[in-house]
């Protein structure tokens, strides 16, 4: 149940976001993870609090599913002082150290290198945790991608490389982007690292398949790729029509005859594992969340200008 | 609970839209995700998706109208609702002020040969009080150049091999003290100070157990640096069209040497202590007695003091050398005849006169100066 | 003791890994090879493959991994073979390290050093002779070294390690052979120091990293004509020094800015006008620069002398400053 209300968490905060955004109160780039959530719910379920999480610009529901607390990522998005990274970061760089969720990085495939990074330190220091990368199918044929993959198996690096493959690289699907496109984590399996693929709408099934992964990663100290098959449901940002440009109606509909949200409600529902009221409780106490964050970040300070140039440094 | 349906903003440039077409109808049921209308963009016609579930209680804006970005258009809510408090308009979105940002003027190109003199002659002209319009330029364009107003200065950062410095002491002399004497009006100001205590201090510093030893030199020194800080006034400069103060204060010892007379300068007296000045006068003098100064280490004093207490002198004033704007004579500590209480007893008094410029300085300034200057001096183990 | 910049390099390096765990030394032929140029020569056998990890040819992959390190807490020095394969790594330097700090509002820093040769050597052509300081001294959160003496090699990479922000350290191929005094021991220089090498009061000849040496040679041959130049090393790039060069610039005058890299948009550009705005009305004529020429670097031996600055072109330079024929 605690997965459903994650993943209700994520879709009304994002729904709220779209609104936000129209109103002028959430600036720049805005990319909304509505249908997705089963991915980054199911899949940070299985992590401990000292695990680390990279993701990409899509970041809103990894960083949500995480724990961080929603006024403060409302905040951050609105551009306050008061948001997680004091208003500097925005939607694309959400930070949230506390929780080890290492952020929010806009250029495609270029935070692969550092969730590496964090994993060869972890291996440098003897420990156990696990790099838990977030990026889409587009990032795979990048540069950086292919670079890490390969230093990962080289070095057997603790990280589980987890492929969001929504098919759709801003408006280009995988098969005009993807040499391997009809099974991506073949691109992992070329180096001899680990691969698997997973149905990214259900998130019993994620959370299994990571689970294994995960084990796999921290007991043989050898990295994972998963690929989760997935889909969202609006365009690929603000900006962007959810179809009519690269994608039809027709598609999308049928998409989300496989919301997660739908798909684990009703199996909860024929499991008898939850009622009607629990589901109208726990949407009541969502949207009460979801409306606090935002009234919180409206109520906001700005960041103040004499404080631009502080944290480019370290003094 | 009831939702607002409002006129987005889904491009940067986008200011209104126009409801081209209403897709659902007022008492319909929606769901999140479903399009509402069609919206006519600055860009193209897009749809508009409901962001929540329910009945479109109302629709607000007939088709056809064009709308402001953020303005009401409708209303999402339950059947039974009361959606009248959502039916009032929203504040508009808040943002941070827009800066204006100041536009920086490209400098002006200055034309060939206009250049009259470079910037380092000029600021040195305005300093030393030299008219440009007496010196030829030989530079590019007739650009008066630093070389050119070397026949008027005495500068000591220009290429100076010290011994040629030496054999020009006499003429630096001559050319400073009449450059200073003629145009600046000097006037002069004596007072006596109680050495009594001052005395002490320096035997004191003599002991072995003491820190350093001091002289009687150093606790001027010490007490002027004292009076200077209070009294920025003093430490100043006659600059033409303005008084220059300087920021810090750099005192110049007069120091006799065989064939004439040289002025170590002890920097940022105000920031050292007592011991630190004893030591670096120390030094300094050395050094100047066996002509080891650097052209830089006995230029631009902003204050002088003039010791001819050795020689037995009770008073004397002094001549002011640029870029002061005043100089200590100090003569030397005797035991006089002193009365206090109605009655006459020894005593210890040294006699000291501040030689002003009266372009930068008054007379109840330097009374004042001095008046600070005695009392520090009195109190001489507070230094 | 006297020692080569390599030398001082590598006593350096090793200290900071004897003194900190958390220290490692990572890039293309560091270990077995012991370092393509002799950096790292014995560290191997001293720290093991742990700490000194052979990469293969990844520059935006090794260099991304060592930024990722760092903010989990390790502090990498990334050795790139020279600065012109830095380039590939550019995103990641610039994207990454240099703003992780300010895009987190302060929740993470990256304590790295990227080192390596940076400027031009003897005919290696145009893609292995580049000085592309300038690029990195466009980048907040980035700072800049490029020390020209082994005494300094050894005090600012100590410096540069302890910073916890990304430094980018420029050595210089010709420069790893010379030699000079170090200093026994610990010791470190700060960041953000000038260091006057040659005072003098006749001219101010401002100069880092290879040219430095070109600078001081100038100087020697200048002093016979009677004229005293000083010569000020900014030794960092950024945070520059500018009190301690506009002090140098008030007092003379003259200015002559010496600089590999290319002309327009020079790192010598900026330092001119930082200084024209600090003490302007105390030149007595505009402030000259020497460069490479603005050219990708030829081949041939005599096209490419004539491309770096040398010991006349100074020279020239500092006569026209002083007004001489």
């Amino acid at each position: 149940m605690h997965l459903y209300t994650q993943m209700l968490l994520i879709r009304r905060f994002e729904e709220r976001c779209a609104e936000m955004y129209a109103l002028g109160k959430i600036g720049g780039f805005c990319h909304l993870y509505i249908g997705e959530e089963a991915v980054a719910v199911g899949a940070v379920d299985v992590l401990r609090p000292d695990d680390y999480i990279f993701s990409a610009y899509r970041d809103h529901g990894h960083c949500l599913a995480r724990g961080s607390d929603p006024k403060r990522v409302m905040a951050e998005l609105f551009g306050r002082a008061t948001g997680l990274c004091k208003g500097k970061g925005g939607s694309m760089h959400l930070v949230d150290a506390e929780r080890r969720f290492m952020g929010g990085y806009a250029i495609v495939g270029g935070h692969l290198p550092l969730a590496a990074g964090a994993a060869f330190a972890v291996k440098y220091r003897g420990g156990d945790q696990v790099v838990l990368c977030f990026f889409g199918e587009g990032a795979v044929p990048t540069g950086a991608c292919h670079e890490t993959l390969n230093l990962a198996a080289l070095w057997g690096l603790p990280v589980l490389f987890l492929c969001e493959n929504n098919r759709y690289g801003m408006g280009t699907p995988v098969e005009r982007a993807v040499a391997l496109y009809q099974d991506v984590s073949q691109n992992a399996a070329a180096y001899g690292i680990d691969a698997g693929r997973v149905d990214g709408m259900d998130v019993l099934a994620v959370r299994e398949a990571v689970s294994k992964a995960i084990d796999h990663v921290r007991t043989k100290q050898r990295p994972y790729f998963l690929e989760a098959l997935t889909y969202r449901f609006l365009g690929h940002s603000m900006a962007d029509p959810s179809h009519g440009h690269y994608r039809t109606k027709a598609e999308v509909d049928e998409a989300k005859r496989r919301d997660p949200l739908l798909l684990l409600k009703t199996r909860l529902l024929t499991e008898r594992q939850a009622s009607d009221e629990d589901f109208k409780r726990i949407e009541q106490e969502i949207v009460n969340r979801v409306r606090e964050s935002v009234e919180f970040a409206d109520a906001s300070p700005f960041p103040s200008e004499k404080d631009l140039e502080e944290d480019v440094y370290l003094p | 609970m009831a939702s607002r349906v409002i006129m987005p903003k889904l491009t940067d440039s986008m200011e209104e839209g126009v409801v081209v077409k209403w897709r659902k109808a007022e008492g319909e049921r929606v769901e999140s995700g479903d399009v509402l209308a069609e919206i006519e963009t600055d860009k193209a016609v897009m749809d508009l998706e409901a962001f929540a579930s329910g009945t479109l209680r109302k629709i607000l804006v007939p088709e056809g109208t064009t709308v402001p970005s953020g303005a009401l258009i409708g209303i999402i809510g339950e059947p039974d609702e009361d959606i009248r408090e959502i039916m009032s308009p929203s504040s508009p979105p808040s943002r941070p002020a827009e800066r204006a940002k100041a536009a920086v003027s490209p400098a002006e190109p200055v034309a060939e040969g206009e250049a009259l003199a470079s910037p380092r002659v000029r600021t040195l002209a305005r300093e030393r009080g030299i008219d440009l319009w007496t010196v030829k330029g030989s530079g590019p364009g007739g650009r008066i150049i630093e070389r050119d107003l070397a026949p008027l200065l005495t500068r000591s950062d220009q290429p100076a091999v010290r011994e040629i410095l030496l054999t020009q002491m006499r003429k630096a002399i001559v050319r400073m003290t009449t450059q200073s004497k003629a145009p600046v009006p000097h006037f002069y100001v004596t007072i006596e100070v109680d050495m009594a205590e001052g005395l002490r201090v320096v035997e004191e510093s003599k002991k072995p157990s003491a820190r350093a030893s001091v002289s009687i030199n150093h606790l001027i020194i010490a007490a002027a640096a004292r009076a200077l800080k209070q009294h920025p006034g003093i430490n100043a400069s006659f600059a033409g069209e303005t008084i220059k103060v300087f920021s810090r204060i750099d005192i110049g010892i007069a120091v006799a040497l065989d064939d004439g007379l040289i002025v170590p300068v002890l920097r940022d007296c105000g920031e050292k202590t007592l011991t630190q000045i004893a030591e670096e006068e120390r030094a300094l003098v050395l050094r100047a007695k066996n002509r080891d100064l650097s052209p830089a280490e006995h230029t631009g004093a902003t204050f002088l003091i003039s010791n001819l207490g050795t020689y037995d002198v009770e008073s004397f004033s002094a001549v002011i050398l640029p870029p002061a704007a005043a100089v200590l004579a100090v003569g030397s500590v005797r035991k006089v005849p002193v009365v206090r209480d109605g009655c006459v007893e020894a005593g210890c008094r040294m006699k000291v006169t501040l030689s002003c410029d009266h372009r930068v300085i008054d007379g109840a300034a330097a009374a004042q100066f001095l008046g600070t200057f005695r009392h520090a001096l009195e109190r001489a183990r507070e230094l | 003791m006297k020692a080569t910049y390599r030398e001082a390099l590598n006593q350096a390096l090793r200290e900071e890994m004897r003194r900190d765990d958390r220290v490692f030394l990572i890039g293309e032929d560091v270990a077995y090879y012991q370092g393509a140029f002799k950096v790292s020569k014995g560290f191997l056998e001293e720290f093991g493959p742990r700490r000194v990890v052979d990469t293969p040819i990844t520059e935006p992959g090794f260099t991304g991994l060592a930024i990722g390190a760092a903010m989990a807490g390790l502090r990498p020095v990334v050795e790139v073979m020279t600065f012109n394969f830095a380039i590939l790594a550019l995103d990641q330097i610039v994207n990454n390290a240099a703003k992780v700090r300010y895009m987190s509002g302060g929740q993470f820093s990256v304590p790295i050093v990227i080192r390596g040769p940076g400027s031009a050597a003897h005919q290696l052509g145009a893609q292995h002779s580049q000085s592309l300081e300038a690029w990195f001294c466009h980048v907040p959160g980035l700072k800049v070294v490029a020390p020209a003496t082994p005494y300094d090699a050894k005090g600012l990479i100590k410096s540069a390690i302890r910073d916890g922000n990304p430094v980018v350290f420029i050595e210089a191929q010709l420069l790893y052979p010379t030699q000079g005094e170090v200093g026994d021991g610990d010791y470190t220089i700060p960041l953000g120091v000038a260091e006057v090498k040659r005072p003098g009061t006749d001219v101010t000849l401002i100069a880092y990293s290879k040219m430095l040496l070109v600078a001081l040679e100038a100087a020697e041959r200048l002093a016979q004509e009677g004229i005293q130049v000083e010569v000020v090393d900014p030794r960092t790039l950024r945070p520059l020094d500018l009190t301690t060069l506009a002090a140098s610039a008030r007092k003379t005058g003259k200015v002559v800015i010496i600089e590999e890299g290319w002309p327009f948009a020079g790192l010598g550009a900026q330092i001119a006008e930082s200084l024209y705005q600090r003490v302007f009305d105390y030149l007595d004529g505009p402030i000259l620069r020497v460069t490479g020429r603005d050219v990708p670097m030829p081949y041939a031996r005599n096209l490419e002398d004539a491309v770096i600055p040398d010991v006349n072109r100074v020279i020239a330079a500092v006569h026209q400053a002083l007004y001489r024929k």
